[in-house]
């Protein structure tokens, strides 16, 4: 968890705090597990978590693929800016 | 835009009649068992009212979404994903007001979040998905402290039930450090101040109906929710509140201010709903440790607050919308003129202020008035300091916008877009609601003195389940039932920057 947290804040590359994520993720779900047992509540709430871990990350991916198709940008901030 | 209104009525009227059905100062409750599972829901004053609010927003926004369409510059294929993800967002918002359990408001908070930002990318621009991009890490972040909060409640106090976990659960060390990570969660999908990084970008490029549906409801769901959890877990812990009402008053302070100073009329409005959000987090402090009477009041200010901004923040953006539709501008410098040719949607934004700045007979009055009363009998007087600066700044901004819109001497010749039908009278109407909120306030004010929870009779049980049910199929099939528009002509003239370059891009991205 702390080396995802890390790798979140440092990284500035989208692919790499997406990863950055999904280590996380993963940390807070065992931790989860361990924490409160296998109940079928923490089954649910697992199985939720890695639902939108999944949607998020392949969201994520697929909009990382357009910004750099549009204007090759792959972190957020850098090319043109967004907004006056 | 017959079919739409056609089968979104029903929705408020459905829930007007179990408000109706509610005894007095009591609630309906019940839990659902999936799978295993004990999934639990209770349905008070307050999570009807919210309900209702919902409904009213969410009609709004689809029926403005329909004249929306004829923009020369939405693609028909961009919009087709917005009536799905519109019913998503409708049902995730329902099961928020009436959860009652950690694992429900997880589903739903998810849901709500994931929706929202498959709506904001939909415009489709470099710009529109870079702001999405960084609206979904933090959200994901978001999604991410909230769930180790609630593992860590579940590990401490093995409930999942609100009902039970407010029970069980003492005010030790192990609940103050999950309800930290929890409200750090919240906090940054509610855009609360020092979290509010993301805000801002995302409006500047979304659609309007979308803008006037994430300003009024969705940043609004995740302040009910710490609200909730924050007076069952730790209803006594002062210090942390006042932390929360800190950043609240910071929130006051900086939205005002840049909202004061920006360039665009939508940064104006993004800024502003900062503000607001501020003087929601002023119920922390005047909730924890005050007297039961000051309690009461902030408790009524609040949700008066919440729903008077819901209604006027989504009828500013219509507004703000349609000026620059119409002029083909968006900063404030180039609205000058607007004043003579749209009337109507400046007046709209006048009415919308009024509430916002906390002028009688607004909601926004009456609800500042309670905030005022709470802190001033409670002897916390830096909280009343910050409502009159608050209502300074607001009038600052709001003036500045009025004052360019008015001028019309430096006025520069150009053409004026008609409006499409019907979306200049949408937000006119939630505008005029907001201010009517106001005169009317006693009704929900005494919905909302709470009592006991009784189980709920099978029909309204199985009116709400449809009507929850129902918000997420009927918006997306009324969206597809939707004839095709008559697109308005392309604009040529001098305000033509900013329409979109949205052909070609293939396919949007979905949730």
């Amino acid at each position: 968890m702390t080396l995802g947290l890390w790798a979140f804040a440092h990284h500035l590359h989208l692919l790499r705090r997406l990863l950055a994520f999904n280590v996380l993720g993963s940390g807070i779900f065992l931790l989860l597990a361990g924490l409160a047992g296998t109940a079928r509540e923490v089954q649910g709430l697992i199985l939720v978590g890695l639902v939108v871990a999944l949607v998020g990350s392949v969201l994520g991916a697929v909009l990382l693929r357009r910004l750099h198709a549009l204007d090759g940008r792959v972190t957020l901030g850098d090319g043109p800016e967004a907004s006056p | 835009m017959l079919p739409l209104l056609l089968v979104g009525v029903p929705l408020p009227l459905t829930t007007l009649w179990l408000l109706s059905r509610l005894p007095a100062g009591g609630a309906f409750a019940g839990s659902w068992a999936p799978g295993g599972l004990s999934l639990h829901w209770r349905l008070d004053g307050l999570a009807g009212l919210l309900l209702l609010l919902t409904q009213l927003v969410l009609l709004a926004s689809a029926t403005y979404a329909v004249g929306h369409r004829r923009d020369a510059a939405l693609t028909e294929r961009a919009f087709a994903g917005f009536w799905p993800l519109l019913g998503g967002l409708a049902a995730a918002l329902g099961v928020i007001w009436v959860a009652a359990d950690l694992l429900t408001l997880y589903l739903a908070l998810e849901l709500m979040g994931l929706t929202a930002v498959g709506m904001m990318l939909l415009p489709g621009k470099p710009e529109a998905l870079a702001a999405g991009m960084r609206y979904l890490l933090y959200a994901l972040v978001g999604s991410l402290a909230w769930l180790l909060g609630v593992a860590l409640l579940l590990g401490a106090w093995g409930a999942l039930s609100l009902a039970e976990l407010g029970s069980v659960a003492r005010p030790d060390a192990a609940t103050r450090i999950a309800m930290a990570l929890l409200a750090a969660g919240l906090l940054l999908k509610a855009a609360i101040f020092p979290l509010h990084g993301w805000l801002v970008p995302v409006h500047a490029s979304a659609w309007t109906p979308v803008s006037a549906l994430h300003g009024a409801l969705v940043v609004k769901a995740s302040f009910f929710i710490l609200l909730l959890l924050w007076r069952l877990l730790l209803p006594e812990v002062v210090v942390a509140a006042w932390g929360l009402g800190l950043l609240g008053a910071g929130a006051v302070l900086w939205g005002g201010l840049q909202a004061w100073r920006a360039d665009t009329l939508k940064q104006v409005v993004s800024w502003s709903t900062l503000g607001q959000l501020g003087y929601l987090m002023l119920a922390f402090p005047l909730l924890a440790g005050a007297s039961a009477s000051v309690a009461a009041l902030a408790w009524q200010a609040t949700w008066l607050q919440l729903a008077g901004h819901a209604l006027a923040k989504a009828a500013m953006f219509m507004a703000a919308g349609n000026l620059m539709f119409s002029t083909g501008a968006s900063r404030l410098e180039e609205l000058a003129g607007a004043s003579r040719r749209l009337p109507l949607a400046l007046m709209t934004f006048g009415i919308a202020a009024v509430t916002l700045m906390g002028l009688p007979p607004s909601a926004g009055f009456t609800a500042k008035w309670l905030l005022l009363q709470a802190s001033l009998t409670s002897g916390q007087w830096l909280w009343a300091a910050v409502l009159a600066l608050g209502t300074l700044l607001t009038a600052a901004y709001v003036f500045r916008a009025l004052r360019r819109s008015l001028s019309w001497r430096e006025a520069p010749r150009r053409e004026f877009q008609a409006l499409p039908r019907g979306t200049d009278l949408v937000p006119l109407l939630l505008a005029l609601a907001a201010v009517g909120l106001g005169l009317v306030a006693e009704w929900p004010l005494g919905l909302l003195r709470g009592g006991h929870a009784m189980s709920a009779a099978f029909f309204p049980v199985a009116t709400l389940a449809t009507s929850l049910l129902a918000a997420a199929i009927i918006f997306p099939a009324a969206g597809a039932c939707l004839p095709r528009p008559h697109r308005t002509q392309p604009r040529c003239g001098p305000g033509q920057a900013g329409s979109g370059g949205l052909d070609g891009l293939g396919a949007q991205p979905g949730s």
